[in-house]
């Protein structure tokens, strides 16, 4: 009789998910699959409500990324306007979002992923925690609270709140921003770039002890996608989409995200309320895909920025085409706090930024819009339709954890099948299923725009269903 | 909508007389013709409102100005009522308190009022309460009642979710801008403004679109629109001037 293995709730994500493991009668992995058991229906509670709310309401999907909801929001509404947001708005909107991915990516890598690689996956999981990091490894703990305290001050300094701000809007931003500000940001530069540089430096070098891990963390090949400026480079807010094979080939270029549907589809299953999208043209599960830090320094041709250049340089060598091992997410993350702290450097010594002219405005000219920006963990897409008197109809809202949706299944699996075998599961064995998770960064809050529970649980279970055993 | 005080005499021949009474304590003076809530706030006594605003008729709908008299076992809400010679007035005993705190609580069960997604946020006068009042949790259950938001004036909207029945809107339509567009329909906590003949306020032929029911209203029901969320301030103060500069006092003509 097979058995299924579940992991309810899987701990250290953002969010509530579940894995169950079906161990066949042999002791083989006959499958495993990533349940996101939250649901909240934020597109259904926003039929009804004028477009210009749709910034604030998106926004409370999640306490981590509520920027990239209030862009790719905004950019919706501005679409539904019909206006070009002032280029200083556009600025400062880019600021925030840099501001944005620095403490959400401290936040992934230090607090929730740290514990693993620092003190390894099978480490006592009393230890393997924040707690025993700052145990270990003060500095380095002490020093990603404050890079994330860094990105969190940013955002603070531009919208007047650190989470949950009403000042992204639809057609720009709602206040200018200061010198005395400005200069406080600057200040706070160089010591974010230390920080990220030496920790870069030092996840390189512990790379070595990670070799069976980056062999099955959804090591497989995938398409990739990810937003790319004009010329091809890292962009996270104003770009163009662009969608990579396997092997590094570009297959659609240029796309622009008000077109996603031609790309993207959306298939369910009944077993988890995140839905899963696929490259159309390719079919389901077939086209599967992935989005966050490795899809986005895999499709780009370059940063733009000096430093994060030279690191993006050294994390292509990894491998010949695309970089494939999910687990590699943590290297790309820092990289891309790295290019957020340059791309802030660079807006703050603009002179533009603080122009008051940063507010486009119009009633609703048209009746749909979407947004699109790069949020931490992947693109993000806001799909609004609203009736003649801008009151919304319908949305469609894609985010990060949903993209990869078919990827962390099918990652999961590929971990269960190398280190499980029989149903003597060690305790590194479920902390790897975890961290596979884990190294995607999902959060399911935002994938589901729902509301949970508790982290992460395994349970062993028959194939008819009894529960044998519970961890 | 005519309310108190009555009828106006004049003065010169007919000099009103003069009470005197306590409100908590402190010994005052009034007319006859002013309220408790009136002399309160000229004494510097602060007694929580929410349906009244100067410049408008007295209504006595929110029944948050309650105050205890001693003797009487009612709680008698202070804008429209008028003191009595030797009247003990209490404003802030705890049952007064505790009165006043359950009125809001049930305030926001009655309508889905979501401050954070609020274009009013920061700037509401039934938030402001609430804070003042230490309303930091609610007793009764939510009744999430299904409202519709009203989208179709040009520049205006109204949003029935968080509307507190102070009838504000009808009164400044009908005293002020003279249009009576806005109206009340149904009863007790099914009521619902409407404007005209309940229908869509774009559709509206006595609007005139002057916004003053925007301005006067206390939360973020009525709103411009185009404001972001906590962008919707609102400014009150030009009402007296108006009322004064049209020679209308408390709904009725003077004469």
């Amino acid at each position: 009789m097979a058995k299924t293995i579940t992991i309810e709730p899987i701990s250290r994500i953002e969010g509530h998910g579940m894995i169950t493991i079906v161990v066949e009668d042999d002791g083989s992995i006959g499958d495993a699959r990533f349940h996101v058991t939250q649901f909240r229906g934020f597109e259904k509670l926003c039929e009804g409500r004028p477009y210009y709310e749709m910034v604030s309401i998106t926004e409370r999907i999640c306490g981590i990324c509520p920027v990239s909801h209030a862009l790719a929001s905004s950019k919706a509404c501005d679409s539904i306007l019909g206006v070009h947001p002032p280029e200083t708005a556009v600025m400062l909107r880019r600021l925030l979002n840099c501001g944005e991915f620095i403490q959400s990516h401290a936040l992934s890598f230090f607090y929730l992923s740290s514990p693993d690689l620092l003190l390894g996956m099978d480490t006592d999981p009393e230890k393997r925690n924040i707690v025993g990091v700052i145990e270990a490894y003060p500095e380095l703990a002490r020093s990603g609270i404050r890079l994330r305290k860094i990105g969190q001050q940013v955002i603070e300094l531009l919208s007047g709140k650190r989470i949950h701000a009403a000042w992204v809007v639809p057609g720009g931003v709602n206040a200018p921003f200061t010198a005395e500000h400005r200069d406080t940001i600057r200040q706070m530069i160089p010591e974010a770039l230390e920080i990220t540089t030496h920790t870069l430096t030092m996840f390189k070098k512990s790379l070595e002890n990670f070799r069976e891990e980056i062999q099955t963390f959804a090591n497989f090949p995938t398409l990739f996608m990810g937003m790319v400026d004009k010329d091809g480079n890292l962009e996270h807010v104003d770009g163009r989409l662009r969608i990579i094979d396997a092997k590094g080939n570009i297959i659609a270029d240029t796309v622009d995200p008000a077109d996603y549907q031609q790309i993207i589809a959306e298939e369910v299953e009944q077993w988890s309320y995140l839905k899963f999208p696929y490259y159309k043209p390719m079919g389901y599960p077939a086209g599967i895909y992935r989005v966050g830090p490795a899809a986005r320094l895999n499709v780009c041709n370059g940063c733009g920025t000096p430093l994060a250049d030279e690191e993006w340089a050294e994390f292509r060598a990894l491998e010949r085409g695309p970089v494939m091992s999910s687990f590699f997410n943590h290297y790309a993350r820092l990289i891309e706090i790295l290019f957020c702290i340059e791309t802030m450097q660079k807006l703050l010594d603009d002179p533009a930024l603080l122009s008051p002219r940063i507010r486009a405005y119009a009633q609703p000219n048209f009746l749909e819009g979407i947004g699109c920006v790069e949020a931490p963990r992947g693109t993000l897409l806001h799909h609004y339709q609203v009736d003649e008197n801008g009151l919304m109809t319908w949305a469609n809202l894609i985010v990060a954890t949903g993209h990869n949706n078919l990827a962390m299944n099918r990652g999961v699996l590929q971990v269960a099948k190398r280190f499980i075998t029989g149903t003597e599961v060690s305790e590194g064995a479920l902390n790897r299923l975890e961290a596979v998770i884990r190294a995607f960064d999902p959060c399911l809050s935002c994938s589901t725009h729902a509301l949970g529970g508790m982290p992460f649980t395994i349970s062993f279970r028959k194939r008819d269903g009894t529960l044998l055993q519970t961890l | 909508m005519k309310q108190h005080p009555p009828k106006k005499v004049r003065s010169d021949l007919n000099p009103s007389r003069l009470l005197t009474f306590k409100i908590d304590d402190r010994d005052v003076t009034a007319h006859e013709d002013e309220t408790i809530l009136s002399v309160a706030r000229q004494n510097n006594i602060i007694i929580p409102t929410l349906c009244h605003l100067d410049g408008l008729s007295e209504r006595g709908a929110c029944r948050l100005c309650i105050v205890e008299v001693r003797g009487s076992t009612k709680l008698l809400p202070a804008c429209v009522t008028f003191p009595r010679q030797d009247m003990e007035i209490i404003t802030n005993s705890k049952r007064v308190i505790n009165y006043r705190k359950k009125i809001l609580e049930l305030l926001f069960t009655e309508r889905n009022h979501v401050c954070s997604v609020c274009v009013a946020n920061g700037h509401c006068e039934l938030q402001n309460l609430a804070v003042e009042l230490g309303v930091d949790h609610v007793r009764y259950p939510y009744l999430y009642p299904r409202h519709d938001v009203d989208a179709s004036h040009s520049r205006f909207c109204i949003d029935h979710n968080r509307c507190v029945l102070c009838l504000r809107c009808v009164r400044v339509c009908d005293e002020i801008e003279g249009a009576h567009t806005w109206d009340i329909m149904g009863r007790g906590m099914t009521s619902k403004v409407i404007t005209d003949l309940n229908q869509p306020w774009g559709t509206s032929e006595t609007c005139t679109g002057c916004g003053k029911c925007v301005q006067v209203c206390p939360t973020g029901a009525l709103t411009e629109k185009g404001k972001s969320v906590a962008e919707m301030s609102k400014r009150r103060q030009f009402l007296p001037y108006l009322q004064m500069m049209r020679g209308r006092q408390g709904g009725s003509w003077q004469k």
